[in-house]
């Protein structure tokens, strides 16, 4: 599917003349992991769209001013959701490891790549 | 944890920082590659195939000024941080940005040795070379090498310069500006002004040259 072709069934989609516009790094992460899963088949783009629908929704009764800013962040959350649909994974993993990646960022020294070790999951 | 978004406490002074949603988006990265419904060479290229999208085109806008506004220019050279920050379009510089200035005597070139650390506001995300080892460490052990590699000729007595990247400070290579552009539109030299041209691994088109 071509992204023009994803862009007519995601709405929203923040768009330039022929691409998709990600203003950091961690959103094309996060573009990429859903085109990725879905390329495999995991969900059908109705279903994102349909789920990402319902969190800009929910986040706009909630005051966000949905500038188009924050369409990454509603488009994450919709991930972290449909993953657990999905039954991919869960919450509670999810919980887990972006714990560990925050004690794997707190021992890394500024400047070098953080990598997850094993002991970073100690106390959680 | 749709709702979860807050700033990340501050009480590690000596280590990295990573955001709230750059944990979860780490997260969620490790879950999925280790149960093998995602593979990360395959999020890069995809990411690849759309990093050009965001744009090099903030950078390339900031170096056609400079080869049109010698006052621009100057402050550039002098503080790249505050100069881009004039030009209306950067929402977030919060790494110190420096510019380095080709010339015939000397030629720059950007690397991360360690990471990727990028000047994305400027030149969009890193490409899939850039954050590769071999390009990391070789480009401080034989520059001209990997620049020929990327097709670029230096005359000999071209002093090249590599600049490493830290979490703090980014580097945006200055190209020359191509003969045969006299009198052109700031616009019109922006479209001459390639991604690879500011990171230095490449030159900005001639006149004519398709892009």
């Amino acid at each position: 599917m071509s992204v023009s072709d994803i862009a007519t069934v995601v709405p929203g989609l923040p768009m330039a003349e022929d691409g998709p516009v990600f203003r950091e790094p961690w959103e094309a992460q996060a573009f990429a992991m859903a085109v990725s899963l879905q390329g495999a088949g995991l969900f059908t783009w109705g279903e994102w769209a349909a789920m990402l629908g319902e969190e800009i929704k929910h986040a706009q009764a909630a005051g966000d001013p949905d500038t188009g800013a924050t369409y990454y962040r509603h488009w994450l959350a919709t991930l972290e959701r449909m993953v657990a649909a999905k039954s991919l994974t869960d919450a509670g993993t999810l919980m887990r490891y972006r714990d560990a990646w925050d004690r794997a960022a707190d021992r890394t020294p500024h400047g070098s790549p953080i990598e997850l070790r094993p002991d970073d999951f100690r106390g959680a | 944890m749709s709702s979860g978004d807050h700033d990340h406490d501050h009480d590690h002074p000596h280590g990295s920082d990573l955001s709230e949603t750059q944990l979860r988006v780490r997260a969620l990265e490790t879950v999925l590659t280790e149960k093998g419904y995602i593979d990360p060479a395959a999020l890069d290229r995809i990411v690849e195939a759309y990093e050009t999208k965001i744009g090099p085109r903030n950078g390339a806008r900031v170096v056609a000024r400079a080869w049109t506004d010698p006052g621009f220019k100057a402050e550039l050279l002098k503080d790249a941080t505050a100069a881009v920050q004039t030009m209306g379009h950067v929402n977030r510089v919060g790494d110190h940005l420096i510019a380095v200035e080709n010339t015939q005597a000397r030629h720059n070139m950007i690397v991360c040795t360690l990471c990727s650390c990028y000047p994305w506001e400027m030149l969009g995300l890193p490409p899939v070379w850039y954050k590769s080892a071999a390009y990391r460490s070789r480009s401080v052990i034989d520059p001209r090498g990997v620049l020929k590699d990327f097709g670029v000729t230096l005359p000999e007595d071209t002093e090249i310069r590599v600049w490493d990247s830290t979490a703090e400070t980014r580097f945006i290579v200055l190209p020359m500006r191509p003969a045969g552009t006299e009198g052109w539109s700031e616009e019109k030299l922006a479209d001459l002004v390639t991604r690879d041209s500011m990171v230095g691994t490449g030159q900005p088109l001639r006149p004519g040259e398709p892009s």
